[in-house]
């Protein structure tokens, strides 16, 4: 009848488009997304590489250049792009030491709480009467405290220092994945093709990694990516209080320890590790909204 | 004199380029007289009545030659002019009832808000006439449900205090767009007895937006068939049921189960509606019409008064006068 | 109503004793000797040491420990600091109103420009003022607060000089602590300018706390009004031909409330986060300042019952928050 008539050869891959094209097309649509990506893919950059990119070692005390401002200012010097600190160490420098420090901590503290706040979550969906109250209850206590006090405390006893960051950021950021995959398990769980699934035979591990948690997998995907921009912030305030990494690690937030008996004289000292600071936060979170976007409409549309 | 005046009502989502959701409407509706719009799915009927209640927001734009209810003309007047049309004179009551209503309010509430609004009733009356308004939609127990909130009724009641929040103004024209579709069968028949018990009683004009032509037959005077926001034929009930003269009211009456007893499948039209990229040069039923001809792939019909009915077609069957 | 409260006592008495298990704990974990952490002392000879084990009751099996604990916590015995050797719960009440007083600063702050703001960029959706709310929100919970106070310190307090940079009064007032709130004190003294200079204090370091609540505030505020302007009983409310104004402040608003309340009171939590770096960097005594110099100073006592303290703040709150949101959805009140 109608379809007849427009003969036109239709490019099948346009008609149906991988997932992975179908996601990225959706993704590059936002364009703060793609600056946030491209600004992380900066950073990733700096953090690999920081040993041939940073012009100075970070440690290196220039005694004869303390708290040179940035070479815009007066009194600036091209050797020192953003300045030196109160030691005549080269901001830039460690800055870009920094964000290894970060996305160390970002990344780690991710892995670390989202496996077993997974498996915790399949758990309690898959027993919502046995162990999900239980594991339920559990996280309601833990999420009790506010997450940086959560966090200070378990940095309290276990001592200040990096992995101890990482340790008290990865069981703060716990609940949320035990929640989320909870939520959404129970939500799959309902539908018919996991009845089918059980029908034809499927074991429980094989219900629970094969079935049922891939198509969890979006919102987790933005959790994680939150919890990274909140990892960091989280070890820049444990820094700041001193409860974190310890200085002369260049941590971000440590940095910014030091650096409050400069305001008046030395800004740069202040501004510039906070900006950078929230510069990153900003770029994930960005992308974490693109990434939202691009996954949550197609979850609506799947449906 | 009309009670509404419809003449060539564009609506459009977009610039002048875009396709039109309702192209070149006419209609009218006359004091105490019931019209349905008949049609599928995305045919347009109910955003032509959204137009009229000035419903539609950018980007969709409405345009017509003229837009006349009461001797008004909906064109020219202000916001505030046509808010005290609204709700007023002409009241519509949609197709689920579980989520028209707010559900942080009181069904009292919000009956007695349009009797204070339009009817300057003081908190008092408006209760007192509320209570009244539910046991006229045979709502027991009307003075307790006036605290009831929403989500504490069923469908069915929830339509008909929809019903009667519509008429509450004392409309001279009520717009029912599909008001049954989302309830249950057993209360569908009810909810139609009761629009029309109120429709007769109270003297209203009453456009009901359908894609039940069995209701047709039994509850309008005129009907209006729509096709691809096209009315493709405007006439008088039985006359249309008896003779459809557009070859889609004989498709939409030949689909009718009853007519279809003892057949393997029912009757259909084969393809789609056109959809936004495929509209035909010619007449918008052209590929699926099974009486179409050159002269259809061609050229577009206008909507012409024939033997029995107003017609959009080039070849309308049924034309043989008696 | 009524089930509806008692279910929700109930859920709270578990969630009480979950917390003090884990305060409980968390003091246990600390490595090395338990009463050198206990009572700060160190190198006690091996009978003095045994005497203190005895005294704090620590060879006795963990449960007894933790019913033993339990019962002085109910007796109102939360221990003393071992630096100050004041009552834990003395210096707690005593320094809580400040942070209190930050608080609610922040949270009016937050709440009222947040709420506009986001109501405001729902109804202007895609203009400059949509996208500069939703730019500035996002920076804001992006922000690390403690870097975000040094700036504002920077730039209006050392550079303009318009607020000082820290305390809540200065300290030429001499205001007798009737409240413990500065505003309501100095209003009731007879000093002059002091409730000014107060409000001088106040300003920054509420700012600072309330912008993570205001970016939060305004987001979802936004988002919440759109969806409900494009519910049904929103095209219903036009229909009836009420006016804008109200179709959108008293259809509208009351239902976009709903899910901004609950995202309000989980703003408790990170208002009390927030106040530990706020109070640390503007030097405002309250509970979060004492909190952090506990730690530092290893003052175990305090550490544990301050933490005790606090969660149990933040579930009131929330249990608080949890009946209002019942008032404002009928639904939920009615469900099972």
């Amino acid at each position: 009848m109608n379809t007849s008539n427009t003969a036109t050869e239709v490019d099948q891959s346009l008609l149906y488009p991988s997932p992975y094209k179908e996601f990225w097309h959706a993704f590059a649509q936002n364009k703060g997304a793609v600056a946030g990506l491209l600004f992380m893919s900066l950073i990733v950059f700096c953090a690999i590489f920081a040993p041939w990119v940073a012009p100075h070692n970070p440690s290196e005390q220039y005694r004869d250049f303390l708290l040179t401002p940035p070479v815009w200012l007066e009194g600036g010097n091209w050797q020192f792009l953003l300045g030196t600190d109160e030691l005549g160490r080269d901001l830039l420098s460690r800055l870009i030491e920094g964000s290894r420090l970060s996305l160390l901590i970002g990344l780690s503290s991710v892995v670390i709480s989202l496996i077993p706040g997974v498996i915790l979550g399949l758990f309690a969906g898959f027993f919502p009467r046995l162990l999900g109250p239980g594991i339920m209850r559990l996280m309601d206590i833990m999420l009790a405290l506010p997450s940086l006090l959560l966090a200070v405390a378990i940095v309290a006893i276990l001592g200040p220092g990096l992995i101890n960051t990482v340790i008290a950021i990865a069981v703060v950021s716990l609940p949320s994945y035990v929640r989320l995959t909870r939520a959404a398990v129970m939500g799959e769980l309902s539908r018919d093709y996991v009845t089918a699934a059980r029908l034809a035979g499927a074991g429980l591990p094989r219900l629970m990694f094969i079935t049922v948690l891939p198509n969890c997998m979006a919102p987790l995907i933005v959790q994680a990516t939150l919890s990274f921009s909140s990892a960091i912030l989280d070890a820049a305030a444990l820094g700041f209080l001193g409860l974190g990494v310890q200085p002369p690690t260049p941590e971000w937030g440590t940095m910014l320890a030091s650096a409050r008996d400069y305001i008046e004289r030395a800004w740069w000292v202040v501004t510039l590790p906070g900006l950078t600071i929230l510069l990153s936060v900003l770029a994930i979170n960005l992308m974490g909204d693109g990434l939202r976007d691009a996954l949550d409409p197609k979850l609506k549309n799947a449906a | 004199m009309s009670l509404l005046e419809i003449k060539n009502l564009n609506v459009r989502f977009g610039d002048a380029s875009a396709v039109p959701v309702v192209d070149g409407l006419n209609l009218s509706v006359d004091k105490g007289q019931v019209l349905a719009i008949v049609g599928e799915s995305g045919s347009g009927k109910s955003v032509t009545m959204m137009a009229l209640m000035g419903l539609i927001d950018a980007p969709g734009r409405v345009n017509a030659d003229a837009l006349t209810f009461d001797g008004h003309n909906m064109l020219t007047l202000s916001a505030r002019q046509r808010r005290q049309i609204v709700g007023k004179d002409m009241a519509m009551v949609f197709q689920d009832p579980m989520t028209a209503l707010n559900p942080s309010y009181t069904v009292g509430f919000q009956i007695e808000e349009v009797l204070r609004l339009h009817l300057n009733m003081s908190k008092k009356q408006a209760r007192q006439r509320a209570i009244e308004l539910l046991e006229t939609v045979e709502i027991p127990a009307a003075a307790s449900r006036m605290n009831a909130y929403p989500h504490q009724l069923s469908g069915g009641m929830s339509q008909r205090v929809a019903i009667a929040m519509a008429i509450a103004g004392e409309p001279k024209l009520l717009i029912a767009d599909e008001p049954t579709t989302a309830l249950d069968v057993t209360i569908q028949a009810q909810i139609m007895d009761l629009l029309l018990k109120l429709q007769r009683e109270q003297n209203m004009g009453l456009v009901l937006i359908t894609h039940d032509l069995a209701v047709v037959a039994e509850t309008a005077q005129r009907v209006c068939v729509m096709y691809a926001g096209q009315a493709v034929e405007v006439g008088q009930v039985p006359g249309l049921f008896d003779r459809p003269a557009h070859p889609y009211s004989e498709a939409l009456l030949a689909a009718i189960p009853e007519h279809s007893l003892g057949a393997a499948r029912l009757s259909t039209l084969p393809g789609i509606v056109p959809g936004r990229f495929d509209r035909p040069q010619g007449c918008l039923l052209s590929p699926r019409c099974p009486y179409v001809q050159d002269t259809c792939r061609q050229q577009r019909p206008a909507l012409e008064p024939k033997a029995y009915s107003q017609v959009r077609c080039f070849f309308p069957l049924n034309q043989e006068v008696a | 109503m009524f089930s509806f409260i008692a279910r929700r006592v109930g859920l709270l008495i578990p969630t009480f004793f979950g917390v003090t298990l884990l305060t409980f704990a968390l003091i246990r974990m600390i490595p090395g000797d338990p009463v050198e952490v206990m009572m700060g002392e160190r190198r006690l000879d091996p009978e003095m040491h045994a005497q203190a084990m005895e005294r704090l009751g620590l060879n006795k099996p963990l449960y007894e420990q933790y019913f033993d604990y339990i019962g002085k916590l109910a007796h109102g015995d939360l221990g003393e600091s071992l630096r100050s050797r004041e009552s834990v719960w003395g210096e707690f009440s005593a320094l809580f109103p400040a942070t209190l007083e930050l608080s609610i600063a922040a949270l009016m702050f937050a709440g009222v420009l947040g709420l506009l703001a986001g109501v405001i960029a729902a109804l202007k959706r895609g203009s400059w003022f949509d996208h500069g709310v939703m730019g500035i929100s996002l920076a804001g919970y992006s922000m690390p607060i403690f870097w975000w106070g040094l700036i504002l310190i920077m730039f209006f307090s050392v550079g303009l000089g318009w607020t000082p940079v820290s305390g809540r009064i200065d300290l030429l007032f001499d205001i007798e602590p009737k409240t413990g709130f500065m505003l309501i004190d100095t209003l009731f003294s007879d000093e002059d300018g002091a409730f000014l200079d107060a409000l001088h204090h106040l300003i920054l370091p509420a700012i600072v706390l309330g912008t993570i609540p205001l970016a939060v505030i305004a987001r979802m505020t936004r988002s919440s009004m759109l969806e409900v302007l494009r519910e049904d009983y929103i095209r219903t409310a036009r229909a009836k031909g009420l006016s804008p104004a109200r179709v959108v402040f008293v259809h509208g608003l009351r239902n976009a409330l709903i899910p901004v309340l609950t995202v309000v009171g989980l703003q408790v939590g990170t208002l009390l986060a927030g106040a530990v770096l706020t109070e640390t960097i503007f030097s405002w005594p309250g509970i979060g300042k004492w909190l952090i110099e506990a730690i530092g100073a290893r003052d175990y006592p305090v550490v544990q019952n301050g933490i005790l303290l606090i969660a149990c703040l933040v579930i009131m709150v929330n249990f608080v928050v949890d009946i209002l949101y019942g008032f404002a959805n009928p639904r939920i009140r009615h469900q099972r």
